[in-house]
């Protein structure tokens, strides 16, 4: 992929900087509401891995990581695990493992239903930075020639 | 009773590519139609006729709900077709650096 | 349900193209159209969840595929005793479809599920959880524990891909 240095030409460019601020409101907006409407974790943090990608296929490998490289995106998803984790044993103290302990108020409201918006927000960073140091992977490997590998 | 028909000929389509090809490509394509044929299959055992989506909402007109375990079971069952579809891929592109061609009969007999 | 039938025999018909296409890119593009198929199914089987992570996650992996057979060969070669296999193997799949066929006759009718687990969360899951979104409430309240299952199982398909990938071997 020697072409790829520069990323892709100039229409594509230009239409990336227009959208990918759409995609990537669109997808913390599922992510927000995933009690009330369908969606939740794992389809918000995906479209958020793919606008990540898609700015990494227009502009090219050296510019996407000066912003974000592999470490940044680990420690998010570092902090999604952790976080899932610890809401789920501080219900031991009053409870079952799991227990949903946050107050649950009004249906159809955003702040409702307990601690089931946190935890679509931990899903959220641990599927979408793990979709996204999955496809940085298996993108950067460089192919070594065949003779140097015997 | 034919559409359960349709979903598993589906299934056996997918079962033919991994039996009977000899490219690995293949075979993770037929892994990969195997897998939309069990998901399709858990929602069509879980449709109810006439039946409405699994969220309340203001106004109901319609009061029947289809069932909404097997959508909660598919939705865990997709990502995880995805994670291991992704590690398939990298080990099919490390087999192709190590041999130097896709073909199951011949990783046999090269020696790394 | 006539468009689910239509609908599933494009499936049926793309799966085909895929399986006996030569060109890789074609058949991985045919594996595409199979995936949208499918949310479109979702769609009409009353399931939006699904049908948004369907589409975004085939996304992917055709994303996935293209990156690993860009540029690869395709090198066709029929050995010996190719007519015996391809019998055997149509043998198998049609016992396969007699026993399915069988089997399929004792499902209840399509269109009145058993439902009797989730009676339990219809009536109760709007009082007992407060999420108006039955499918959120059950991945998140009512079986979390599969949903850790899960988020553990992405984290090692992460590191599975990093120590495959790695450019260094073990030892020379």
């Amino acid at each position: 992929m020697a072409k790829n240095q520069e990323g892709m030409t100039l229409i594509v460019k230009t239409i990336t900087r227009l959208t990918v601020g759409l995609i990537l409101l669109f997808g913390i907006y599922i992510v927000t509401h995933g009690h009330i409407s369908p969606g939740g974790g794992f389809a918000g943090g995906a479209i958020i891995a793919l606008s990540f990608i898609h700015i990494m296929l227009a502009f090219g490998k050296e510019v996407t990581f000066k912003k974000m490289n592999q470490s940044v995106m680990s420690f998010f998803e570092s902090v999604g695990a952790i976080m899932f984790i610890t809401f789920a044993i501080l219900g031991i103290g009053s409870g079952y493992f799991f227990l949903n302990f946050m107050l649950k108020g009004k249906p159809f409201k955003l702040f409702s239903s307990g601690l089931i918006p946190l935890y679509n927000l931990a899903i959220c960073l641990k599927v979408g930075a793990g979709l996204f140091i999955i496809f940085v992977i298996l993108v950067l490997l460089k192919t070594p020639k065949k003779g140097g590998e015997k | 009773m034919s559409v359960y028909f349709l979903c598993l000929v589906l299934f056996s389509v997918g079962l033919y590519c991994i039996l009977r090809k000899r490219n690995l490509i293949k075979i993770i394509i037929g892994i990969v139609i195997i897998e939309y044929a069990v998901h399709l299959f858990f929602i069509l055992v879980g449709y109810r006729m006439n039946g409405r989506v699994p969220i309340h909402s203001p106004d109901q007109t319609v009061l029947d709900m289809v069932d909404p375990l097997p959508q909660a079971l598919v939705l865990t069952a997709i990502v995880i077709g995805l994670a291991v579809t992704a590690m398939i891929a990298a080990i099919a592109m490390r087999v192709y650096e190590k041999y130097g061609t896709f073909d199951i009969t011949k990783i046999r007999k090269l020696k790394g | 349900m006539l468009e689910l039938q239509l609908l599933l025999i494009f499936m049926i018909i793309g799966a085909i193209i895929a399986v006996k296409e030569k060109d890789l890119l074609s058949s991985v593009i045919a594996v595409g159209t199979v995936g949208l198929g499918l949310s479109l199914v979702f769609l009409i089987l009353k399931a939006p969840d699904l049908a948004i992570v369907q589409l975004v996650v085939e996304i992917l992996v055709i994303i996935i595929l293209i990156r690993a057979t860009i540029r690869r060969d395709l090198p066709f070669s029929t050995s010996g005793r190719w007519f015996f296999n391809t019998l055997v193997t149509f043998v198998f799949i049609g016992v396969f479809l007699v026993f399915i066929y069988l089997y399929i006759k004792d499902l209840p009718q399509f269109g009145q599920p058993i439902m009797k687990i989730a009676q339990r969360f219809i009536a109760e899951g709007l009082r007992e959880t407060g999420a108006t979104n039955l499918v959120s409430s059950v991945i998140l309240d009512y079986r979390a524990y599969d949903t850790l299952g899960e988020a553990t199982i992405l984290f090692t398909a992460v590191m599975g891909v990093l120590a495959v990938m790695r450019k260094v071997g073990r030892k020379k």
